[in-house]
């Protein structure tokens, strides 16, 4: 049905041409959608190398930062993610799955009155430690909780 | 990492009451819930789920179905080009889509049949708008990476009677009988294992896994087996019907699978949803 | 094709809540068809929330998002009326751009 626009738009925003834009000065960065895609924070293997991707580090352990998961998830492909940030100018809120395969999941930044909050739903492969990390001020704050993942009966 | 019920429960047993007393409040409201609420009514795993659905249903993928449904229900298609809301009566009046869906299955004397949503609704795109009976049979059900168009009208007119109260007609002598053959299959033993539906589902309290079996032959059993269908099955992504349900329970017992949109699906429907009768159906739902 | 988004954004006292829901695959590149062929990944890797003609959320996201996403936002300053505009972008360039108002 959108078929035809789709494939404009495709056709139109194709990654490359749009690098080759940005290389050309065509088109200035702050025109794009969004942000270039942070490949090295989303592709790392482990929580370390994700943390450094987003330019974490090893962040501060906060009781402001609150992390709200099921401490057992039905189901390890549609698991429920609350963060919520009371920590003062929180700018960005990032969520990582400890044993994912890639350990990033999503990775929010705010401005223009938006609370420092996001809910998001995750996939988890097994039971692991679900990470909520904050910026503030420069600094990174980071909460964690653990999420059981259980086997499925016949599917209700 | 909160097995709050277990725990409080050991904790009771740990603390008698004689020195609960004497150790202040703190132990005495640790040690009074159990007392209140029975402790096997529902553990604590239970509890997370039910905390977990709410929060999924709050916003459920399924809503993505419906809007598409909805589409599929008003334009013109098929061979004869006509829209099913001009031309397919789904119990209450052609084009009615409020509250048909908690009022089926019912007898349609056009089809001579008793139908449920699904039969009904694949019975109006052959017969109204000239769909090919072959095309919709070859692929009824969804995958990774196909909907059929039943499954998001079904969803779509399944959601037009959120909030609204189930009620079969079975005071009807044609959807009389075919819940009384539905309650024969339910009871029909065969297959490898000897099983029938009633073997998991026709007494309380059995769970396969984590997950509850519903006994299907009471109100409550049935009520929790027939909501939240539609269901958008969190494995996979998808979205499924209950004739998918019905078929897979088949398979599950190890029967032939039935043919899409059979009598024997339809009475099986006819009799669960009966006996959820009066229940106030949600729309469609999240599962497993 | 479960191809459209859904906006809904209801304004509660001074807060607006902004929740979305996404059509689409989130293939993480690691599942394999019936075939035993490997899934090419497919997935939104950036998503922007725009009220009132302001981006208030920019989101860059992973494969282990969940398939057809859902996310929440909160935000101050909005007013019944002001427009919000939801964009993806996806891995292979595909993008989706849909709004609504705030009730």
């Amino acid at each position: 049905m959108n078929t035809t626009r789709r494939t404009v738009l495709k056709s139109a925003t194709a990654s490359g041409v749009l690098a080759g834009l940005i290389a050309a000065g065509a088109l200035r960065p702050t025109q794009v959608l969004a942000a270039e895609w942070n490949k090295a924070a989303f592709e790392a293997h482990d929580t370390v190398g994700a943390l450094k991707g987003i330019g974490a580090g090893a962040p501060a352990d906060s009781k402001d930062l609150i992390l709200k998961v099921p401490d057992i998830a039905e189901n390890g492909a549609v698991v429920p993610v609350d963060v919520i940030s009371n920590i003062p100018n929180t700018t960005s809120i990032s969520i990582l799955v400890e044993k994912n395969p890639s350990p990033l999941s999503a990775s929010f930044d705010f401005a223009n009155g938006a609370l420092p909050e996001v809910s998001a739903r995750l996939k988890m492969g097994q039971t692991s430690l679900v990470k909520a990390v904050a910026k503030a001020d420069g600094k990174f704050y980071t909460a964690q909780k653990e999420v059981k993942v259980t086997v499925g009966g016949c599917g209700g | 990492m909160k097995y709050s019920i277990a725990v409080v429960a050991m904790l009771a047993l740990a603390v008698h009451p004689a020195s609960a007393q004497n150790k202040g409040t703190a132990a005495k409201k640790v040690a009074k819930p159990p007392a209140a609420a029975p402790v096997e009514e529902k553990d604590a795993a239970t509890l997370e789920f039910e905390k977990f659905r709410a929060m999924m249903e709050e916003t459920n993928p399924a809503e993505l179905f419906e809007a598409q449904g909805e589409e599929f229900w008003k334009n013109k298609r098929g061979h004869n080009n006509v829209s099913l809301a001009e031309s397919c009566d789904l119990g209450l009046g052609v084009g009615v889509v409020k509250g048909a869906y908690v009022q089926m299955p019912r007898y349609f004397a056009d089809a001579g049949k008793v139908m449920d949503v699904e039969r009904r609704i694949v019975w109006c795109m052959i017969n109204k708008q000239g769909f090919n009976e072959a095309d919709l049979m070859k692929r009824p059900f969804a995958s990774d990476s196909h909907t059929p168009e039943a499954t998001s009208l079904v969803t779509y007119v399944a959601g037009q009677s959120r909030d609204m109260k189930f009620a079969v007609p079975l005071k009807d002598p044609h959807v009389k009988d075919v819940y009384e053959i539905g309650k024969e299959v339910v009871n029909y033993r065969a297959g490898p294992y000897d099983f029938s539906c009633n073997t998991c589902h026709g007494t309380d309290g059995k769970r396969i896994r984590m997950q509850n079996l519903p006994n299907i032959s009471t109100h409550r059993g049935a009520t929790s087996a027939v909501m939240g269908w539609p269901g958008y099955r969190m494995t996979g992504g998808v979205m499924l019907t209950q004739q998918w349900r019905m078929g897979d329970c088949f398979r599950q017992q190890r029967f032939p699978q039935p043919k899409y949109l059979s009598d024997t699906v339809t009475s099986l429907l006819t009799y669960m949803t009966a006996n959820a009768n009066g229940a106030t159906y949600k729309g469609p739902g999240i599962k497993r | 094709m479960a191809d459209p988004m859904k906006i809904r954004a209801q304004l509660k006292g001074d807060v607006t809540e902004i929740r979305v829901l996404m059509g689409h695959a989130m293939e993480t590149g690691q599942r394999k068809d019936a075939a035993g062929k490997t899934i090419p990944p497919l997935f939104i890797q950036s998503m922007t929330v725009e009220v009132g003609g302001k981006k208030v959320v920019d989101g860059q996201i992973g494969t282990s998002v969940s398939r057809n996403p859902v996310f929440g936002f909160k935000m101050k300053g909005a007013k019944v009326g002001d427009k919000v505009v939801v964009s993806w972008v996806d891995n292979k360039g595909d993008k989706r751009t849909d709004e609504a108002a705030v009730a």
